[in-house]
């Protein structure tokens, strides 16, 4: 097979959790992790002659989130009745908006491979979550917990403009980022508060009309959505050349076994009966309360890299990487209020933080480093107190403790010595006790040198100043 | 417009519904006679009335986001045919 024959088309339909205190239409908590079925209601529980009301804060949260997708946002909003029997969902609807959603017509720019595209957004609507099902081993029963039912949802559904799984990552990353930055949601696609859909079909390069597209579901994590899109690309393109013809289906994405399956069952087509839902009467946004939540909009990704790599000389790749998650721009600014040398700052956040969160499997939040520690470690190195090398032994302990930096120094003994007597008496003893490496450097063997620093550090324990170690023995071997 | 047995059949599955060949005539009969009712609508001049889907004179009803107490699990399942380790319990659903 080549996929090389085939130009990929994707649109993706994203659902994110908004981080209200109370569900969406009754007074029930959205806390997470609650015993099951402790959140519920007359309302949420779909009992018959209730009445939902709208929480003014999912509305509020939605309209933050469309705006900052530069989403176009309606002056008149309804709420209609999506109509399906499931057993997740009690009442056989789900309340959602059809025809007038809050946002419509907005965009996202992403980066992939050093180019940047600009991804179009459809539509954002608001709708309430559905409950938990748990199928029961042996598979004679199924468990309803409907904690979840009724938490405000956001659907992002984009055009179908994806031409790749790298440029479908990159996206779904960038509307991560933003919805953190805007504060409404959690975002965390493992706890199921950010999930994705995704639309995907082939067709030859050159041709208008899309091919038959396949709708793949649960894909829980950033690789897993790029994965199952690179395993359909592939499915799609073997089917094309052989001549055979793509069904249009629901497919389930198989982390462990890297496959997609089909879901028989949903091969019906879908009639989901929307009508307006007569107990939510309509919604006037007027231009004062679009007013007032654009401006709790606060500085977005896009506009802090621009800021980091203008105002503080960043690579436009550590810009990148250090503004894609809000927690990591945060601690930046944090020890820039500690330290003026934001490229240091960078570095290390680039280098020895990353590295570690990544070679640990950890999020920022589960270390406990603080901006006011990195700050002050690049003070100490910049003042000479302390060595890089040195500075490595105290980043890893502030990740651990939280301590701050001097107070580990001090701990630990690990400030370093300047003092040109006390290194002079050590590199004495090393040039000493290795005559024959001392001879090697004197006979034009100016690596020999190398070992002989490496002693000295040695027995200083990493808290020699390596400058003047080295400076020192030059002069002693020069004599 | 007028409604055909096919039809009566689709609503059926969407309601999971299972009908006989009597309740599919009865039904399309009936339906049909509520669709010939509501014609009567078109006989009105709405020309200078604006479509909506509310009759209601209300619009922007919403509430705080104010957490209120819910139901013991002793209430939720009151209603419950079957129960198991807090949850409602139905029949086994397969993807």
């Amino acid at each position: 097979m080549s996929t090389s024959k085939y130009e990929t088309v994707i649109g993706l339909e994203v659902h994110v959790e908004l981080h209200t205190k109370s569900k969406i239409f009754c007074g029930c908590s959205t806390e997470f992790g609650a015993p099951p079925n402790s959140h519920t209601c007359p309302v949420c529980l779909g009992h018959p002659g209730v009445l939902p009301v709208l929480n003014r804060q999912a509305v509020d949260y939605a309209m933050k989130a469309a705006m900052a997708l530069n989403c176009e946002i309606g002056d008149v909003c309804k709420f209609d009745r999506k109509n399906y029997f499931y057993p997740d969902s009690p009442k056989a609807y789900q309340i959602s908006q059809y025809d007038q959603p809050i946002g419509q017509n907005g965009y996202i720019d992403i980066e992939v491979d050093g180019y940047t595209k600009r991804i179009g957004i459809t539509r954002l609507h608001l709708e309430e979550d559905a409950g938990k099902l748990t199928h029961v081993d042996g598979g004679y029963a199924s468990l309803v917990d409907f904690n979840r039912v009724g938490t405000p949802l956001v659907e992002i559904v984009s055009e179908p403009e994806i031409s790749s799984p790298e440029e479908a990552k990159a996206y779904l990353e960038k509307l991560r980022a933003i919805m953190q930055y805007c504060d409404v949601s959690d975002v965390k696609m493992e706890e199921g508060s950010m999930r994705c859909d995704a639309n995907v079909s082939l067709r030859p390069h050159g041709q208008k009309e899309f091919g038959t597209r396949a709708e793949l579901k649960n894909m829980n994590s950033f690789r897993g959505v790029q994965r199952g899109l690179e395993y359909e690309q592939y499915r799609q393109a073997e089917i094309l050349d052989e001549g055979g013809e793509v069904i249009q289906e629901t497919r389930r994405w198989d982390d462990a076994q890297g496959k997609t399956f089909s879901m028989r069952g949903k091969e019906e087509a879908h009639d989901y009966r929307y009508f307006p839902d007569p107990d939510l009467v309509r919604l006037y946004i007027d231009e004062d309360w679009k007013a007032r939540i654009r401006s709790t909009i606060p500085e977005l990704p896009d506009a802090r890299k621009a800021r980091y790599t203008k105002e503080y000389g960043l690579p436009d790749y550590d810009a990148g990487v250090i503004t894609s998650s809000k927690p990591l721009a945060d601690l930046f600014e944090d020890s820039l209020k500690h330290t003026s040398d934001a490229k240091s700052v960078s570095n290390w956040m680039m280098g020895e933080l990353l590295g570690y969160l990544n070679s640990n499997g950890l999020e920022l939040a589960e270390v406990k480093l603080t901006g006011q520690g990195l700050g002050e470690m690049i003070n100490l190195i910049d003042k000479g107190t302390i060595s890089s090398k040195i500075a490595k032994t105290v980043f890893k302990e502030m990740l651990q403790s939280g301590k701050l930096p001097q107070q580990i120094v001090e701990e630990q003994g690990l400030v370093q010595i300047s003092d040109e007597g006390a290194i002079m008496a050590i590199v004495q003893e090393v040039v000493a006790a290795n005559p024959a490496s001392v001879q090697d450097y004197q006979a034009g063997k100016e690596k020999a040198i190398g070992f002989l620093v490496g002693q000295v550090m040695k027995q200083s324990k990493g808290k020699a100043n390596p400058g003047l170690v080295n400076k020192l023995l030059v002069e002693v071997l020069k004599k | 417009m007028s409604i055909q047995t096919t039809d009566v059949e689709h609503v059926a599955r969407l309601a999971r519904l299972k009908l006989s060949d009597e309740e599919r005539e009865m039904f399309t009969g009936q339906l049909n006679a509520i669709l010939q009712y509501a014609e009567k609508l078109n006989e009105l001049d709405t020309e200078n009335v604006e479509p909506t889907t509310h009759v209601l004179p209300l619009s922007n009803v919403m509430r705080e986001d104010q957490v209120h107490e819910s139901l013991t699990q002793e209430q939720v399942f009151r209603n419950a045919p079957d129960e198991e380790d807090g949850q409602f319990k139905v029949p086994a659903i397969l993807e």
